[in-house]
């Protein structure tokens, strides 16, 4: 097997990274000028699209009559299965996931067809006219019933070291319970949205909005049934993504393109707010049932859980979602007896999808339940339980699927926080208060996070990029990476620019474009300046080796004297513009362009066993909240998080705490405010935002502190030593509800724990705070 | 015959000739190729769409110009006024308004998606407040929803975008608007000036859409894409915009936005005007009337509770002459009032507060801001020597309707306020309502809520702690 290609070992001085510059569009977001593909005007003869969805959550389709809607003013053409030249497959693993629903369906909102007409509003009004007819079924609605019936869209997964039962049954205590928790929407503010151009010869263009140009056009060359190289997608920015337009933007995609093919007109397909939640899929809801083994001092001996996820109607990225919800059970806790098994239950909703953490916030969730269940068993300090069972630094202690916890930061960011938070002051005060009053009561709490940073499966770490400098020392710089808003064009173009010792200003970001960069992978998974990154790096890396020759023979030194900074390149006293040595490598032949490749180095999985070292290097961090409670309705709010957040040695700080901020924020949302919620005949009845409550600025604690680890360069050899900063922090939000039911647990003054589940709504909390009641008066 | 829509786009006057039922972002996407405002939701939840817009009163006073939700606003409605988008503030200074600058150096966009609507939130919160602190910025700010940020960012933009200069908008006349716009044959859009223009109007098409704000109603345009061929719309009707305190009472004019109302209501009922912040957002307050609300007849409107116990009336207005109702009495049915169809809302009167009268309204919902209740109980109580002397508690969210909870009313009555009362009211309560399951909460849940906020009233009347935002 040959090596894989690392990083450039040239060294690079830092100068434009570490700087905390702004998201490279920001004024242009500010003033309505950044372009999003629906603002792209209009070519001539644009057709938009219109889906047909299903009303019902499960059964065969009997007919579809598309005649009247095709009578209707405008439309020009309906769309279903039979009118796909190649292959109605949208699975991103595995197969039998169609683009339009064949025979059956299976869930309500699932795509059955679409009409192109000359205008969005004669599109809605002529779908409405597609006449269906079905023969209904009952549903599964709910996952344990799947789980009961083993009815499941991918291969169920056994993660196991060790003998946890008998290391469960041998041990002082054993503790049982579930923990439930919701899904999520990601709402993103720009819905799901495609733009097709058809060309000359079966070429497709697409511009779509996706973190993943590659899986849209090979989606939409299998639809169409052409070669991957006749098809080209296009992507300069999206309204957020989240994990949300991975997989699924394929499906929005291929419809365009596939109208577009019919029509040779171009067709724009954007899916309205409550088409896209109605049809796309969500965060993974969870349960998880748990048996676990523990000391007198809370160590755990064993641990076995059942991870049920909520599928919905096909696999999707379940299987990896599942994969990485197992492979964050032990969060940052050396369990030294595992059996964990993760199952992926059908269920007549939509499918799910990857959604920032991608099954980690789940494993994390439940662990940290499990910790906070067995603290009040045990009436044992819940981070005594925790501190009991971190992984030891130096101790070489493995992950239940083997990988060594190498570069452990636990204590590092757990007494930090502890420190910035004033824990022991805190919360002696917060006893204070719940002992003065009668209906609030206050909660705080404490979890760090351990996250895996790399695509569970290898074969998705890599990344290539292209570079080119033109004469005049301007850089043109793309890679496969794609901007959702995190600030990874900002990034990578300040790697750039420090290779070639220029300003950013002097690096040009253009659009992701499988034409310019193939074969990439999703923009997931935290990765993508470490992957991006790297591989520009490498392409910078490899046409500055080629000037330096250049600059040397001009400057009459050895190549290993020349320097690249502000924009200059010398030798001793002697030194060359930036442009002007460009301009003469041109002149001389020498090629000012490279495609850069990056593999991600150190890293292996056995999928079957889920052993081996699937993660290039953890990140951590950790958090602590403050909520008070209202005991009469159930009402909450985060009061104050102290955050702690290792980020390595940032490329760009203020990018990363930007980061920080939202995921936490978005995590909060998840455990709080946002549920979605299915009526009996399977209709997902929160569909827009007001039905569907996402947080609000006066929802963020007013109290917000967050530190990043400072000069914690990465152990490992990630481009400037940075580290993931996308996904880790939004698990920090856990903390939010562990103090949650820290509040519910106050009545009992703490000894018992709540029965409270995710999302903790308003009413969740009042069922757990009578719930807790009961208990006590029993 | 067709009559344009005329009205100043950043600072130009315009004459536009379109269906007066298109909505604002429709046509501002559309035909006036203006893209920066973005359509997030249709729904006038996340403010994507938020634009400015200023108008002249019915009174003739200029109103401050006031963001908006361009995606359920039609454009009937910008006839005589002014629009301001986010490419027009760009345009207001070399760098941009001073919010644009300061939200660009300071890291308040990610995707960027919602920042046009965000920064023509936080434009129109410094043109009228130049010393905003955190809650006015949350005021502003409930009715846009960021996804990526986290908010700090952003908030921390106002702060410091207050302390700029320029952050007034520019001072723009208005002209008169036309009492019609739009076509016969199409879509037609009247805009009377006096209530006998406009109930003649109603007489004469009773099939009409009677608008106000349309924070509501534009949903069928926004959403459900209906058609309208005929709006009569109140924004330009004289005799609604009164709010006048005569006699004990206040009395509201038909066509008065809730931010219009909202500092009397503040004056009088502070716990009224807590959860008028809490209806809507900005945007919607500064278009969505009273009146609308309340006849609108959602079972969920959180000004019918609030207004019946308070022991509101209404004067419904038509050709042939007024009758008043008692509010309580309005709603008939789920989505049903006593509304015939020649009838308008001309005003609601509410008694002024008495003397040892205290009034609570608790909206319990899954977010403090901009969401839709799941129970409101609103309460108003006499107390005098500790004993209740009169009362009135009305519910939303527990019925097809807004409610009166007479049981509870008389459970409490001439009753000291202690531990028995309280007891009695909430079985009161519980034995009133069979409310039902949604996606806000379950019947149990509401059924517990709806009793449990008595007992918070008890303990909020004694001056205990009671509402997490207190904290």
């Amino acid at each position: 097997m040959s090596k894989p290609t690392g990083l450039n070992s040239l060294k690079v001085e830092r100068s434009e990274v570490g700087k905390g510059y702004a998201h490279d569009s920001a004024r242009r977001h500010v003033r309505g000028e950044a372009i999003y593909i629906d603002d792209m005007p209009d070519l001539p003869g644009t057709l938009h699209i219109a889906p047909v969805l299903s009303p019902v959550a499960h059964g065969k389709i009997k007919s579809i009559d598309a005649s009247k809607a095709m009578e209707a003013s405008g439309a020009v053409c309906f769309l279903a299965a039979q009118d796909i030249p190649g292959k109605n497959e949208a699975a991103p693993i595995l197969s039998g996931e169609p683009i339009f629903a064949e025979s059956v369906v299976e869930h309500v909102g699932q795509i059955i067809g679409a009409v192109a007409a000359t205008s969005f509003a004669e599109a809605i009004q002529a779908a409405r006219l597609v006449e269906l007819d079905f023969e209904t079924s009952a549903p599964c609605l709910n996952v344990e019933d799947a789980f009961a019936n083993g009815s499941k869209t991918c291969a169920t997964q056994k993660l196991k070291d060790g003998d946890a039962q008998s290391a469960i049954s041998s041990a002082p205590h054993k503790l049982s319970g579930r923990v439930e928790m919701g899904g999520q929407d990601h709402f993103y503010l720009e819905g799901h949205v495609a733009y097709a151009l058809p060309g000359e010869d079966d070429e497709m263009t697409v511009w779509s909005s996706t973190q993943h140009p590659t899986e849209v056009q090979i989606h939409v060359a299998l639809a169409l049934g052409l070669k991957n190289h006749n098809v080209d997608v296009q992507v300069r920015r999206m309204g957020g993504a989240f994990g949300g337009k991975e997989s699924q933007a394929t499906i929005i995609a291929a419809i365009a393109a596939l109208a577009a093919h019919k029509t040779k007109r171009p067709c724009r397909f954007r899916m309205r707010r409550d088409t896209d939640m109605a049809a796309t899929g969500k965060r993974h809801g969870f349960v998880m049932n748990y048996e676990v083994g523990v000391e007198d001092n809370g160590r755990f001996t064993g641990l076995k859980v059942d991870a049920i996820a909520n599928s919905g109607h096909v696999a999707d990225l379940s299987g990896p979602v599942v994969t990485r919800a197992l492979t964050h059970l032990d969060n940052c806790y050396h369990i030294p007896n595992s059996d964990f098994t993760g199952f992926a239950a059908k269920t007549n909703t939509v499918s799910n999808t990857a959604f920032r953490g991608f099954g980690g916030p789940q494993g994390i969730l439940a662990i940290e339940a499990i910790i906070d269940n067995t603290a009040r068993e045990l009436g044992l300090d819940p981070n005594a339980v925790r501190a009991a069972n971190y992984y030891g630094p130096q101790t070489g202690e493995k992950t239940p699927y083997e990988q060594p916890v190498e570069d452990n930061r636990i204590a590092d960011v757990v007494e930090r926080v502890m420190q910035n938070a004033e824990w022991e002051k805190r919360r002696s005060e917060i006893d204070q208060f719940n002992a003065d009053n009668k209906i609030l009561k206050k909660g705080l709490a404490m979890m760090p996070v351990k996250f895996g940073i790399s695509f569970n499966l290898p074969t998705l770490n890599q990344a290539g990029s292209l570079v080119h400098v033109y004469t005049d020392g301007s850089v043109h710089l793309n890679h496969g990476g794609t901007e959702m808003g995190q600030g990874l064009y900002t990034k990578v173009a300040q790697v750039v620019a420090d290779v070639f010792g220029i300003a950013l200003a002097d690096v040009k970001i253009t659009a992701t474009t499988t034409g310019k960069v193939p074969n990439t992978s999703a923009t997931a998974a935290s990765s993508g300046s470490d992957l991006n990154g790297a591989a520009a790096f490498n392409a910078a890396s490899e046409i500055r080796q080629r000037m330096v020759d250049i600059a040397a023979a001009e400057l009459d030194a050895t190549p290993e004297d020349v320097s690249f900074e502000n924009g200059s390149v010398s030798a001793g006293k002697k030194a060359i513009g930036f442009s002007e040595l460009a301009k003469l490598c041109w002149m001389k032949r020498v090629s000012l362009s490279a495609a850069g490749f990056y593999a991600t180095p150190k890293i292996h999985w056995d999928a079957t066993k889920l052993k081996g070292r699937p993660f290039y290097y953890f990140t951590y961090g950790a958090a602590v909240a403050e909520v008070v409670i209202d005991t009469l309705t159930g009402e909450s709010r985060c009061l104050r998080a102290d955050i702690v957040q290792d980020c390595g040695k940032p490329i760009n700080p203020t990018l990363d705490l930007g980061q920080v901020e939202g995921a936490f924020v978005q995590g909060m949302g998840w455990l709080t405010c946002e549920e979605l919620w299915w009526d009996d005949a399977g209709r997902l009845k929160t569909v827009g935002p007001s039905t569907y409550k996402i947080p609000g600025s006066r929802d963020v604690p007013p109290e917000f502190n967050v530190e990043i680890l400072e000069d914690k360069p990465n152990r490992e050899k990630t481009v400037f030593r940075s580290k993931a900063i996308g996904e880790p922090p939004l698990m920090l939000a856990v903390s939010v509800w562990l103090a949650l039911r820290d509040a519910v647990s106050s009545l009992s003054e703490g000894k018992m724990a709540a029965n409270l589940d995710a999302p903790a709504t308003p009413e969740r909390i009042l069922f757990a705070v009578e719930d807790m009641k009961a208990r006590l008066k029993a | 015959m067709s009559s344009s829509i005329d009205f100043t786009l950043n600072g130009q006057s315009v004459s536009v000739t379109c269906r007066p039922d298109t909505t604002v972002l429709e046509w501002l996407r559309g035909d006036a190729l203006l893209r920066g405002t973005k359509e997030g939701c249709a729904e006038g939840d996340c403010g994507a769409c938020s634009v400015l817009v200023k108008r002249k009163s019915a009174c003739d006073e200029e109103t401050k110009f006031q963001a908006a939700n361009s995606c359920i606003m039609l454009m009937g409605q910008l006839e005589g006024a002014a629009l301001i988008t986010v490419e027009g503030l760009a345009q207001s200074a070399p760098d941009g308004h001073v919010v644009q600058q300061r939200m660009a150096e300071n890291g308040s966009s990610q995707c960027g998606f919602c920042t046009p609507g965000i920064v023509a939130s936080l434009a129109g919160l410094l043109d009228q407040n130049n010393a905003p602190e955190d809650s006015d910025i949350h005021d502003a700010l409930a009715g846009n929803l960021c996804r990526c940020t986290g908010y700090r960012p952003i908030v921390e933009a106002a702060l410091s975008a207050a302390q700029g200069s320029n952050i007034s908008l520019p001072e723009i006349t208005l002209e008169a608007a036309k009492t019609v716009v739009g076509a016969e044959d199409e879509s037609v859009f009247h805009l009377p000036k006096t209530l006998a223009e406009l109930l003649e109007l109603k007489t004469k098409h009773t099939d009409a859409v009677l608008l106000a704000g349309g924070t509501d109603m534009s949903l069928d345009v926004a959403h459900a894409r209906a058609r309208w061929e005929r709006v009569i719309c109140t924004r330009d009707v004289q005799e609604l915009q009164g709010v006048d305190i005569a006699q004990e009472t206040l009395r509201i004019g038909g066509g008065v936005s809730w931010q219009t109302a909202l500092p009397v209501l503040q004056k009088h009922w502070p716990s009224f005007a807590t959860l008028v912040r809490r209806f809507g957002s900005t945007q919607i307050r500064s278009m969505g009337t009273l009146a609308g609300n309340l006849a609108t007849a959602s079972p969920i409107g959180d000004g019918a509770p609030a207004l019946i116990a308070l022991g509101a009336s209404l004067t419904l207005a038509s050709k042939s002459g007024q009758r008043e109702v008692a509010l309580e009495d309005f709603f008939i049915d789920y989505r049903q009032c006593d509304l015939a169809p020649d009838e308008v809302i001309e005003a609601i009167t509410i008694p002024l507060p008495k003397p040892q009268q205290e009034f609570r309204a608790y909206k319990i919902s899954k977010r403090y801001d901009q969401d839709i209740s799941t129970v409101c109980g609103a309460f108003s109580l006499t107390v005098a020597n500790d004993t209740v002397s009169a009362a009135r508690i009305a519910y939303g969210g527990m019925a097809a309707t807004p409610v009166r909870c007479h049981e509870a009313e008389a459970a409490i009555k001439g009753c000291a306020m202690d531990e028995a009362t309280l007891s009695a009211a909430k079985m009161a309560i519980e034995a009133s309502f069979q409310p039902m399951s949604d996606m806000r909460g379950s019947a149990a849940y509401r059924a517990m809520v709806a009793s449990k906020l008595m007992e918070r009233l008890f303990a909020d009347l004694s001056g205990e702690a009671v509402e997490v935002m207190s904290l």
